[in-house]
């Protein structure tokens, strides 16, 4: 028995003795399985305890029903919610879209002096904590308010559009990062082709880059509709009277305790997400397969984003 | 402009189509750049301007410059948000890297084809609402749950795991480990494996070669995930208010009380200022620590 620090000296040492090899394997594939358990368990409960019929303790199983789900969507204030998180998700999904969009496009021909301070706001836009952002602007609008709201007819407030204007802040920077990291990956022959052939570049764009940039076009206005709909901390921050998302909503039932009809609405929610997930990864493939392009799918873009 | 960019085309080197080139570009960056102006630099400019104020008695803010806030946010008796909040934020990141690494090992060198199915399914659970996956270890860790079981095998009917920093620290890593995992394994993934393979030639034991190959090339990986797990774990508000039952009292805690609820916002900006503070040395003892990375890795490919 060989030692394993001791080099095999002489001959070749590929089928060399390992008495731990199939431990660490094991474990390894153990390991995983766990995280992945520990992942999707907590997930897999709400959903299914959404379904029980019980009335008294959410945790006794009392059948199979939808009852809580008809209840839960009978309910004026979720049903007002449902509606809210829907405006503000599609409208910060729209402007941080195009914003975010035109931005990485403008980014690259912009001289130095503008792209290094643009890209440090960025990066302070990602990784800043939420909270902070989300008080920050609270205190923002609230002084501006305070100015400009004696010199004007109406009244200034809280409620969706400094939620829509928040979250756009946050989303404009990761669309941009997403169209960008397309836009380098980019084969520019195409684009000088179309050049030489005299395409304007207007025409360039629309049939040339714009179809390239697709996928991470519309990852980007999923992720950030998905972003907005799900978001508590700026949520809380700015939005006022009649402006209460779904979110908002859960937080404050959850207050009350674990019941069925909070149960129902998380696993709306989580549908409602994963709907758009499902979407986005259906249509970045079909776009890859008509185009010819390797199948790049929405997570991987989104895993290749936090690098 | 002559950008290398779009140096290559013809277009561009017409001075007539140049101006309006430059036109299009400013119009094409005016609505974000308006945006980081607007809703980032201006409001953090006021925190940190209001954090020297003074809180005048209605809840609002004095013009002053003073150091008050300060004082205050870091007298002894108040700062233990602070500490919590830094001892938490370490724990769960350490945490987050200790059961990242395998896994991101696993998927990146033995998951072969099913490599693509399992990076989905580590992105599906992070795209799903934060709130949501919080919520989900209420019932879990409940009296109906993990709590009341360990309780019935020790006799402890009292036995509770809601509302202690055990619990937020399970909620930390559960919504934080897609954040680990994902640097980890991009550099895993590019890790030239013939590496691996010359070391086990040259009779290194599995030990020597991931402590001499694997964990040097892929420490900035393992770096840039500690780094996207602390700075959002030290602001952390929502799994301490849902998991902690607010006993677990962290500075995200502390200033969504002062912001929305005591309303002293002078003190609650300086505590904010302090957050960043905390975040930029993170930020860069990161970029120092990636930039050595580099330079030892290059070393040893050498």
């Amino acid at each position: 028995m060989t030692s394993p620090a001791a080099p095999a000296t002489g001959r070749r040492s590929r089928p060399r003795f390992d008495p731990f090899g199939g431990l660490v394997e094991r474990w390894l594939r153990g390991h995983t399985l766990l995280i992945y358990l520990f992942l999707y368990v907590p997930i897999i409960i709400v959903v299914v305890f959404s379904f029980n019929a019980t009335d008294r303790r959410v945790t006794q199983w009392a059948g199979f029903s939808f009852k809580w789900y008809e209840s839960v969507l009978r309910d004026t204030v979720v049903q007002s919610a449902l509606l809210n998180s829907f405006i503000v998700a599609t409208s910060t999904a729209v402007l941080a879209t195009l914003f975010g969009t035109m931005a990485a496009l403008g980014l690259q021909r912009a001289p130095k002096w503008f792209r290094t301070p643009f890209e440090a706001l960025t990066f302070i836009s990602i990784i800043v904590p939420e909270i902070v952002i989300a008080l920050a602007t609270l205190v923002f609008f609230s002084s501006t308010f305070d100015i400009l709201n004696p010199l004007l007819d109406w009244q200034l407030k809280l409620g969706h559009q400094t939620i829509i204007v928040a979250h756009a802040l946050f989303n404009i920077s990761l669309v941009m990062l997403l169209v960008r990291a397309r836009l380098s990956g980019m084969d520019r022959t195409h684009v000088e082709a179309s050049y030489d052939l005299y395409g304007t570049p207007w025409r360039t764009f629309w049939q040339i880059t714009f179809p390239q940039l697709l996928p991470a076009i519309v990852a980007g206005f999923l992720l950030s509709f998905t972003f907005s709909f799900d978001d508590y901390v700026i949520t809380t921050f700015v939005s006022g009277a009649g402006s209460t998302t779904l979110p908002l909503y859960v937080f404050s039932t959850i207050r009350k305790g674990v019941t069925p009809a909070t149960n129902a609405v998380a696993a709306i929610m989580l549908m409602i997400t994963l709907g758009i997930l499902v979407v986005g990864q259906f249509l970045i493939w079909r776009n890859a397969r008509r185009s010819g392009q390797r199948g790049a799918g929405m997570a991987s873009i989104v895993a290749e984003q936090s690098r | 402009m002559t950008s290398p960019s779009v140096a290559a085309s013809p277009i561009a080197v017409r001075p007539a189509r140049s101006i309006r080139t430059g036109l299009l570009t400013g119009l094409l960056l005016l609505p974000a750049s308006l945006w980081y102006l607007i809703l980032l630099v201006t409001p953090l400019a006021i925190v940190v301007v209001m954090s020297f104020g003074n809180a005048s008695r209605l809840g609002g803010y004095e013009p002053a410059f003073t150091f008050t806030n300060y004082a205050s946010a870091l007298d002894p008796t108040r700062i233990t948000p602070f500490i919590t909040s830094l001892i938490l934020a370490a724990t769960g990141t350490v945490l987050c890297l200790f059961a990242a690494l395998p896994i991101a090992y696993f998927i990146a060198t033995r998951a072969g084809s099913r490599k693509s199915l399992l990076i989905v399914l580590l992105v599906i659970p992070f795209w799903t609402s934060f709130l949501i996956r919080t919520y989900a270890w209420l019932t879990l860790l409940g009296p109906d749950g993990i709590a009341g079981f360990i309780g019935g095998i020790t006799g402890d009917s009292g036995f509770r795991i809601l509302g202690t920093p055990v619990a937020v620290l399970i909620g930390v890593v559960y919504g934080y480990l897609p954040l680990m995992v994902f640097p980890i394994y991009v550099t895993l993934e590019r890790m030239d494996r013939t590496l691996v393979e010359a070391s086990k030639d040259l009779g290194a034991g599995r030990w020597a070669t991931f402590r001499q190959i694997t964990l040097p090339i892929t420490l900035p990986g393992l770096i840039t995930g500690s780094i996207l797990v602390f700075i959002p774990l030290m602001g952390e508000y929502v799994v301490p208010a849902i998991l902690g039952y607010g006993r677990v009292f962290l500075i995200g805690n502390q200033l969504v009380l002062q912001f929305l609820e005591a309303r002293n916002w002078p003190e609650g900006a300086a505590r904010a200022v302090i957050l960043i503070l905390i975040m930029l040395v993170s930020v860069v003892f990161y970029l120092w620590f990636a930039n050595r990375g580099r330079k030892t890795r290059e070393v040893s490919v050498l």
